[in-house]
């Protein structure tokens, strides 16, 4: 197991590199980060954008450059954002923080939901409740993030104060102005719907999973013997039926990083959530080359190593899968 | 015959289907006694299989169920969910036909025995793990002590069948029914399965329920035979008689249809079973059996003694001289 | 249940036997919800095909003389008026006419597309397939947005490029960029499809009779593909579109020239609505979206059980 893992992982760094490489070329391309370097600073000196081309590997010559960009990169030699010269680190990290709490809030909310309702469903195909999950979960793949986002906001930001008098749940940021410190409730009233924005996309997708791979198992011959066991319901349906269920489930997930990835971007984004959404398009619109570079490595990486996890988790779950 | 194990009687099982109802047992007496091996035969879509699933409590709820199931006194049918499901695995197990599906693949074979142990007793996991050791030793599963620790789809499919028979009997069960266990075997492993299956009978007592469409089956092992046809039992008694003097034409035909010694050709019964959706009023089998009379179709046969069989063959007194054998 | 029936016999004689293709048919028109989509997806085409007579104004025109800005749904303006006073129902139809043709395009684009890589990697196998199905996983996980900016940018730089498929902003770029992302999942179908074909006896027999591989491909793998390809094709509708709705939304979406609008477009204004409370505004453009993609994905989901009765109905 453990040399399967260490194999695995032995191939996400090549893949690593060779897109962070296309990425680069990518952006390079698309940002031209010269230019919006001339842009935000015109009255650079030339020794200044000198400096700024050698820290972001900007060389006439693509490989080199990259390289020379990936040695500062692994050396933590990080070039300063073109507007502002910030440092990109600590914003980069507290962008990771937001989205990171938000991201697993909302995974967690729609992954057990989803697989929840999705069991719900398979235990009656055909039934009432079935098809009431159906159609949720069609709604669900039908509305995209920046709709539900709307009309939440719509909901909350407008007709909620306007009813009742109190805004329950705030429709932006993660404090409200002026907040300073660290304070649970305010935290989780202002997650609740940008929570629910993404959840209701994993919701969305897993009950259909599960749901699918659960039917498939209920119709298997070990489930039957399973019942003739004198097994009780529940243990034959948890043990049984939803453990060898989630294997194909896991897989796909691991494919779905990106898609929740995505909803987060457009949900902070509507949201005026402080997390990589907001980070990333601020920066894409700037043409912020040393502010987006970090960012898409992390990126990247994150949907490696997640598939990388699915794969291990695959292996773990399923005896068949062979490990050499 | 109040002394036997397992009784079922007049069961019938209906399928409620998108084309009607369909009658898949259609009134069936079964007596197993103590220990012995009863082998329960008939072609595929008889019900044999069906009847037992019924008696299990293992068919899907678009079934219908009326009748008796009396396990060693204890009704079955219409008993409460909880308490078939204390019967179920301890006194009444079951062991199914297709040993490849049968074992879930995502636990190791011990672990599918321990369960079935420490679902019907109070014992503990440690004694339970030594306890499915000791089972899969007497199936015959060499190296038992590491093979607990195996997934199934490390062993062999008759490997497999006898992980499954050690399942089964792990609570020492009063009757064993097998559902053609042999069936998806090679032809040397199902001769190992059926020894297996007769040292469990011998050694612990245990009845089983043999059933099978294949009579060399029945003949190798079986004490007595019940022969089903369209959800029917057309005859039964000890497997000796069966086979020396069988009284209905569908037995006859079953048995010239086996190779044997002196046939220079099998003789395959004429015609198809009949549409279990709307079965005939009569004997089933009458629109098959040269023998037939009007009077095979004017109402259902029931099984009456005859020598020291039982049939259903209204016809059997006429049949004994002119009939083949 | 299947395990119980499996072994009896049913029938005397064959019921009235049918084509698949008339079985398909009859399980689609089976699926209720399908047929309601269906029906609401033809009307709303209609409409948009025949814009100038359902249309009550111009794109650009405003309802009446200022003030004319945000007015609430009315009889002058059945959905109410935006920020420059144009009339919202007539701009909806206008921007739907577009974004279903972007769907559309870019969708046969993706499924063509798709099709050809699928089928080559499948039938050819090894190390072609091998890289191919490695770029579809990678793309398929790469958080979209982020992917179709980034590349929208790279493509727009590329000189020679812009010449064929037109400048970042306009409609024949956008349908590119979503082709160039939609035909993942339809390669990933058609090569799955192949594998699966190949292994069937048919396909065998007909290559131990000598049939030539273009000869199979078009005798057995198309007409066995095409169920999944349709389903495949639905569904890229809905991507392009929603894909486009996106761009648009955050502002790197097409500007359709001289006032012309896109759904996308116009749910990007609702951003600014909301906080506003001018809800129609909002609401309508979503709704209408939403409609869409809803029908679509029914319709999609009700072929594919049509052509594909093994699969279960949330699949």
């Amino acid at each position: 197991m453990f040399r399967f893992a260490l194999r695995r992982s032995a191939w996400a760094i090549p893949t690593l590199l060779l897109v962070t490489f296309l990425v680069y070329i990518a952006l390079r391309m698309g940002t031209d980060p010269l230019a919006s370097y001339m842009r935000s600073n015109p009255r650079a000196t030339h020794t200044k954008i000198e400096q700024y081309k050698k820290l972001n590997g900007l060389g006439s010559n693509y490989v080199t450059g990259y390289f020379s960009w990936l040695k500062n990169f692994v050396t933590f030699n990080w070039p300063r954002s073109i507007k502002g010269s910030r440092e990109v680190w600590p914003e980069l990290k507290d962008a990771i923080a937001n989205s990171a709490r938000l991201g697993i809030a909302a995974t967690a909310v729609g992954v057990s939901v989803g697989l929840g309702i999705g069991i719900f469903a398979a235990l009656r195909p055909g039934g009432k409740r079935d098809v009431a999950v159906n159609t949720v979960a069609f709604v669900g793949i039908s509305v995209p993030p920046y709709i539900s986002a709307i009309l939440l906001q719509l909901v909350f930001a407008v007709y909620w104060s306007k009813w009742f008098g109190n805004s329950l749940f705030p429709t932006s940021g993660v404090y409200p102005p002026g907040q300073d410190g660290f304070d649970l409730v305010l935290m989780i009233k202002h997650m609740a719907l940008p929570t629910v924005v993404v959840a209701i996309q994993v919701i969305a997708v897993y009950s259909r999973y599960m749901r699918s791979s659960l039917l498939d198992v209920l119709n298997s011959d070990y489930m039957r013997t399973a019942r003739s066991k004198g097994l009780s319901e529940f243990r034959i349906l948890m043990r049984h039926g939803v453990r060898n269920a989630l294997i194909p489930v896991i897989t796909i997930a691991a494919l779905d990083i990106g898609a929740i990835v995505g909803g987060l971007i457009i949900t902070e984004n509507i949201f005026d959530y402080p997390g990589t959404g907001k980070y990333f398009l601020s920066a894409f619109g700037n043409g912020d080359f040393p502010l987006l570079m970090p960012l898409m490595v992390i990126i990247v990486a994150s949907v490696l190593l997640f598939n990388l996890l699915a794969d291990i988790s695959y292996a773990v779950l399923d005896p068949r899968i062979r490990l050499d | 015959m109040s002394d036997s194990i397992l009784q079922i009687r007049d069961l019938r099982v209906t399928f409620s289907t998108q084309m009607g109802e369909l009658r898949a047992v259609r009134g069936v007496d079964v007596d197993v006694a103590p220990g012995e091996i009863l082998g329960v035969v008939g072609e595929s879509g008889s019900g044999k299989s069906v009847s037992f699933l019924a008696a299990m409590g293992l068919l899907p709820q678009s079934a219908t169920i009326t009748g008796s199931v009396k396990l060693d006194g204890i009704e079955l049918i219409g008993a409460k969910k909880k308490a078939i499901r204390s019967v179920r695995g301890r006194s009444l197990a079951m062991v199914f036909q297709d040993p490849l599906s049968a074992l879930n693949p995502v636990h190791r074979v011990g672990d599918q025995i321990v369960e079935m142990i420490q679902s019907h007793q109070d014992m503990n996991t440690h004694d339970a793990e030594k306890r499915a050791v000791e089972l899969l030793e007497i199936v015959g599963i060499p190296q038992p002590n590491d093979r607990a620790r195996q997934y199934p789809h490390e062993f062999s499919g008759g490997m497999r069948q006898r992980v499954v028979i050690a399942m089964a009997i792990a609570n020492n069960p009063k009757v064993l029914i097998a559902d053609e266990p042999t069936t998806a075997l090679d032809v040397t492993v199902q001769a190992q399965i059926l020894e297996v299956i007769q040292r469990v009978q011998q050694t612990f007592g245990t009845a089983v329920v043999l059933i099978t469409h294949d009579l060399g089956v029945i003949a190798r092992v079986a004490d007595s035979v019940n022969v089903m046809y369209a959800g029917r039992n057309v005859e039964s008694g000890p497997v000796q008689s069966i086979f020396d003097h069988p009284s209905h034409p569908y037995t006859r035909g079953l048995l010239s249809s086996l190779p044997h010694e002196g046939a220079d050709r099998l003789q395959p019964i004429a015609g198809f079973p009949p549409n279990m959706l709307a079965p005939p009023s009569g004997c089933g089998f009458a629109p098959r059996c040269e023998f037939a009379i009007d009077a095979c179709n004017a109402e259902l046969p029931t099984l009456q003694p005859f020598d020291d069989l039982q049939t259903s063959c209204i016809r059997a007194v006429d049949l004994r001289i002119g009939g083949r054998s | 249940m299947q395990f119980l029936i499996r072994g009896f016999v049913l029938i005397d004689e064959p019921l009235v036997s049918l084509s698949p293709r008339q079985m398909a048919w009859r399980r689609f028109a089976g699926h209720k919800a399908a047929l309601i989509c269906t029906a609401i997806l033809s009307f709303l085409v209609l409409a948009v095909i025949v814009s100038p007579l359902t249309a009550r104004y111009g794109v650009n025109q405003s309802v009446k003389a200022p003030p004319n800005s945000y007015l609430p749904p009315s009889k002058l303006a059945w959905l109410g008026t935006d920020d420059i006073g144009r009339d919202l129902y007539s701009r909806l139809i206008y921007g739907t006419r577009v974004s279903l043709l972007i769907g559309l395009f870019s969708a046969f684009i993706s499924v063509f597309v798709g099709c050809v890589v699928g089928a080559v990697a499948g039938f050819r196998g090894g190390r072609f397939d091998d890289v191919v199905m490695r770029i579809t996983d990678l793309f398929l996980a790469f958080p979209f947005l982020v992917a179709l900016l980034v590349v929208r940018n790279m493509f727009g730089s590329i000189k020679w490029l812009t010449y064929i498929i037109g400048d970042v902003s306009s409609l024949r770029f956008i349908i590119f960029l979503l082709s160039f992302f939609g035909w993942m999942g339809v390669a990933r179908i058609v090569r799955g499809q192949v594998l699966a074909l190949k292994e069937r006896e048919f396909i065998e027999a007909a290559r131990a009779s000598g049939a030539s591989r273009a000869y199979i491909i078009k005798r057995h793998l198309l007409p066995n593909s095409i169920g999944p390809i349709m389903v495949a094709l639905t569904f890229s509708v809905v991507g392009a579109i929603s894909g486009e709705a996106t761009l648009s939304f955050f502002g790197y979406g097409p500007q359709p020239g001289a006032g012309a609008t896109s759904l996308g477009l116009l749910v990007g204004q609702a951003k600014g609505a909301v906080q506003t409370g001018f809800w129609w505004i909002a609401l309508f453009p979503c709704l209408v979206l939403v409609v869409i993609s809803l029908c679509i994905n029914f319709i999609g989901d009700a072929l594919r059980d049509a052509t594909d009765p093994r699969m279960d109905a949330g699949k």
